[in-house]
This record gives C-alpha cells, structure tokens and sequence, in this order.
C-alpha cells in the first residue's frame, strides 16, 4: 500500500481538528480532495528551506474553501506547523483565515472567490514559458466552480497558448453547498467539454486513490502541446459514512457524537490501509 | 494644438522599457488598437500576450505573470476593465500583492456617442475602495510620460486612467514638477483652490485665467495621485483659500470631490463645491460637447466659481 493513502486519513483527522478547533470549514470538500493535494505536494518540487525558488513548481488553490486539508498539506510538507494551525485557524486576528493567503509559507496567491485560480495558473504558465523555466503549474477546482464564466475564459487561453507545463484537477465530487452539481447547473459531457476547450483530459476513476492520481499527473508530463486536465472523481466528505456523499456536510460543524463518530471511522478506514 | 494621446506616450514608455528589461510584460484583450499598442505587439511579440475579450482572464493571467517576476501591464478600456474584471483587479491584484499595473484606456466619457456601456464613470471610486489598489489620473501627455516611469519603478499593483484623445499641455515639455504621490501645483492662488485630475486640469487652469481677468486670483492643483491623495499636499494649496472647487470626469459620488472634501471637512472646515458627471446616463455627445453641457469645461468651472462667491 502507498504510505500516502495512509497518511491520508492521519491528515483527514487534523483537518477534522483544524475544523473543530476553529468553529468551522469546508469539510466536505476538504475530504474528498485531500488525496489530489497530498498526491500534488509529494510530487512537486517545492521546499519549505526555499520558498521563492523561482524553478519551483506552482500550485494554486482555487477552490479556496478547501484551505483546512491545504494547510494539513503543508504542514506536513514543513511548511507549517499543525500545532499551530489548530491553535490559530479563525481565531481573532490570525493569519490562518478561512482561504489561502500568501502571506503564509507555501501559499503562493490569495483565492477564496471561486474561478481565479486558472487564469492565474495561465500567467504562471506563461511566464514558465517566456523564462525558459521548466516548472509545472498546477491548480484544483471544485466542480460547482465549474458553472463561473471565468474558468472557461482561462480554459479557453490555456488551449490557445498550448501550455502543457499547466495541469487542472478537478475534484469531482458531484456536489455542491445546493445538492447535486447535475441539479444546479449540470455538466452534461464534461470530458467532451473540455476536450473541445484544446485540452487533454484525464479521467480518474478514483481521484482518491494515489496510485490513479499520481499515474493521470505522470501522463499529464508526458501530455506535449496541449494543457492536461484531470477529472478526479471522488467523494465528498470521504473518510466516514456520516459525511460520504451528503451535500449537508459541505460545511457542517461536527459535533461532539460526530466528531468521536468521525474518529473512529477515520482511524479504522486507516488501519484497513495499513493492513492492505 | 497637441495631436499625441496620452496613450501613444504610454506605449512610447513601455517600448523604451521593453528595450532593457524582458520582464516588462503587456497584455490586451482585443484592446492593442484602442490601447496604441500595436507597435509594441509587433516590435516585442514575446513581452506581449492577446486574451481576447475576455477581461477577467487578463487580469488573471497578468497577476500570475506577476507573481513570477513579470511587471505586467494589463490595459483595457476602463469601463470593461474596472467594473468587468473588478474582482480580479480586488483579488488577484491588490489583495493577493502582486506588481500589476491596470491601465484603463479610452476613460470617462472618451467613447462620446457609443454611450453608457462604454464610459468609465464609476472607475475612481470602485478602485480608490480596494485597499492596496492606487488609483492615477494623469492630466497630459508630458506627466503621463512621468508616470509611467515612476511606475515601472515599483512593485505594486496601481490603476492608471487614460483618455482617448489628445488633450492640451497642461505643462511644458522641460518644466514637468512631477513627484510621485505629491500633487502638483499647477499655478499658486489666493482666494479660490481649483483641484481637479486627468483630462479636467487643463480646463481647471484655463478657468483660472478666466477667473484672473474678472479680478479673482484661483490657485489649481493637479491631484493625478487620487489615491493615495495628497493630502498634504492638498491642505497646503487650501490654506487660506475662500472656498476650493473640484472637477472631474466621474460620477458624483466616491471620486476626487467626494475625497477632497473629505480631506477638507476634517482639517480646514470650509465650502467644498464638487463639479462632476450626473449620477445619470450622460448626454450623448463628444467629450467636449459633454463637458460643456454639464460646465466641466473652463466657462463652465469659472461661472460656478462667480456664482458660488457671489451667493
């Protein structure tokens, strides 16, 4: 078993924690896109010793909603510290606010309103390219994030400009705060959509299992002339059957009996990885 | 009679940047014609990137060309590129910290005729709101030049307004008292203070002249910096005056008058009377034609001037 999977559900508790501790987050999606994030962050060539590296590669969040499981991820990289996190996460004045803000180490741009992130991740893209540098660009979205405009603008310029150092994920968790993403503003064929856009797009059967993410992100490397999108398919609120699949836990606060109920889902679901 | 616009200088300033740094960056989105571009997009096809129209992604893009070392420069018609993109411009730019310049061309009521969709009224308070968001209105062609320079200079993200026309010296080519920040004098005064930006200062000046013939000696400054404001700057020039007027291209509300009286309530109490666009789809015509209608232009600022000292 890929140590990452495990570590995976250790990860699941903090962000939990994190949660707790705070007095709220984005839970749902921060469980079903812990893996593409883990997966990302052990893969990247990024280093807490030198932050403004300018080969490093880029990662931006652009569901910034999902910024617990992001700073469970870099404290586990070292860029933070989990104590910490827990200690400060929405408390009065902190740094560690409910989305990404650069002023903290490994955080490279503030998000928070969705369909930033790939727009963003094109200008990087694009300097990579004029810098001859030959770091990679990558940024997650959310699939209700999908339904704003500007993400297809971005869609759109990646295709144009042919930029196969930029890699999207999608988390496709088919939910959003409102119910099914097919209810609210349906995607229809997503693949077809953005295979139209002038992108080569992945499907991951199972966007939270590392050895599937880590094989779309290698093909995404190999992937020359065109930008690499993956569409990871995953669960909502994955770790406890208390939370899978519900739309009520996009942002629901645990308490006491849930968060004890969690804990023990998520300790054996990481036992039965270990054991595999 | 001027026949440069203040945005072919700018395009004149960013080739003789491009010339020595391959990190100044352009972007347009189907905006290089009404930008004077072309000639940079053509003489440096690799510092340059098309969006198409498609505002929000050019903010985007040039924040993350930004924040890989790029001083980018993402110039759009204002009215598209303050409202369309705004919260690109919030985000992306002045809260994420990074060194875009947001060039507005063809602002105000620079499109005339082609009506509201394409006027730029709302431009100084939208940006001047961002925290971390500068907001410049140069008046002519000389200080634009200056500007941009200053600009090209530093780290941070700033909204700049240009119109689409040429417009008259307000200063001469080898007399430019540019200071970063400061407002300048544009003439000294006594008994009225005359503060306006972008394309009003010349007429402001021109109304002085008018105001001097009819025995009334009006000092003008050139608030470009509407944010940050000059507020030193500002209170000196006011000092001792009887009343001070301000004029600009812009709705009533949150722009150069609204802060100017602002500035003048706290420190100096005294009679601040604020010349701008209706709150209103303006009167279809030229520049010209609108600012005299509304008595933006010279006449216009002297008889509110009479009129406000005669009542």
């Amino acid at each position: 078993m890929n140590q990452l999977a495990v570590r995976a559900y250790e990860l699941r508790q903090d962000v939990l924690d994190i949660i707790v501790a705070g007095g709220g987050g984005h839970i749902g999606g921060d469980m079903s896109s812990m893996e593409i994030m883990l997966a990302l962050y052990h893969r990247m060539r990024v280093n807490p010793a030198n932050q403004k590296d300018p080969d490093r590669d880029r990662f931006v969040l652009s569901k910034g909603h999902c910024v617990e499981t992001l700073y469970a991820v870099l404290a586990d990289r070292g860029f933070l510290d989990m104590g910490e996190v827990k200690a400060k996460f929405s408390r009065f004045g902190s740094e560690y606010i409910g989305h990404p803000h650069n002023t903290l180490p490994g955080i490279e741009m503030n998000s928070g309103s969705l369909g930033h992130g790939l727009s963003v991740c094109v200008g990087m893209a694009l300097a990579g390219r004029m810098n001859r540098k030959d770091y990679r660009v990558y940024t997650l979205m959310g699939d209700g994030e999908l339904a704003e405009g500007s993400v297809w603008e971005g869609l759109m310029a990646a295709g144009h400009y042919r930029l196969d150092n930029l890699c999207a994920v999608i988390d496709r968790n088919r939910l959003q705060i409102s119910g099914y993403t097919e209810d609210v503003m349906g995607h229809h064929d997503l693949h077809a959509r953005l295979a139209a856009f002038n992108w080569h797009v992945v499907d991951v059967a199972d966007g939270n299992d590392v050895d599937q993410l880590n094989a779309a992100f290698d093909e995404a490397e190999r992937t020359k002339g065109k930008p690499t999108v993956l569409i990871a398919n995953t669960v909502k609120g994955k770790g406890s059957p208390l939370m899978e699949n519900k739309a009520g836990w996009h942002h629901h606060l645990p308490n006491r009996e849930e968060y004890e109920q969690i804990t023990r889902n998520l300790k054996a679901r990481k036992e039965a990885m270990e054991r595999e | 009679m001027n026949k440069i616009a203040n945005r072919a200088v700018m395009c004149e300033v960013l080739k003789e940047a491009a010339a020595k740094d391959p990190d100044v960056v352009v972007l347009c989105s189907d905006s290089r014609g009404s930008a004077s571009l072309a000639s940079f997009a053509d003489t440096y096809p690799d510092q340059f990137v098309e969006v198409g129209i498609a505002e929000q992604n050019l903010v985007g893009i040039a924040a993350g060309l930004a924040s890989c070392g790029k001083k980018a420069f993402a110039v759009s018609p204002a009215s598209f590129l303050s409202t369309r993109s705004y919260e690109q411009c919030k985000v992306d730019c002045a809260y994420s910290g990074t060194n875009v310049k947001l060039v507005g061309i063809s602002g105000g009521v620079s499109y005339g005729a082609l009506g509201m969709t394409h006027h730029s009224a709302q431009d100084i308070a939208a940006m001047s709101a961002i925290p971390g968001m500068r907001v410049y209105l140069p008046s002519d062609r000389h200080q634009t030049r200056r500007l941009f320079e200053a600009l090209l200079k530093d780290e941070k993200t700033a909204y700049v307004r240009l119109g689409r026309n040429p417009v008259e010296d307000t200063y001469e080519e080898d007399h430019v008292p540019f200071e970063m920040d400061r407002a300048s004098v544009v003439k000294e005064g006594e008994d009225v203070l005359l503060v306006a930006c972008g394309e009003m200062v010349r007429p402001a000046k021109d109304a002085a002249e008018l105001l001097r013939q009819k025995g009334i000696s009006a000092g003008v400054l050139d608030m470009y910096c509407v944010k940050p404001l000059d507020r030193e700057g500002l209170l000196e020039a006011a000092k001792g005056k009887k009343m001070v007027v301000t004029a600009e291209e812009h709705a009533p509300f949150g722009g150069l008058g609204s802060m100017v009286a602002q500035v003048i309530a706290e420190n100096d109490p005294k009679k601040v009377v604020c010349l701008a666009l209706p709150d209103a789809p303006v009167i279809t015509g030229t520049s010209q034609e609108v600012f005299r209608y509304y008595g933006l232009d010279a006449e216009g600022i002297a008889k509110k001037v009479l009129e406000t000292l005669e009542g």
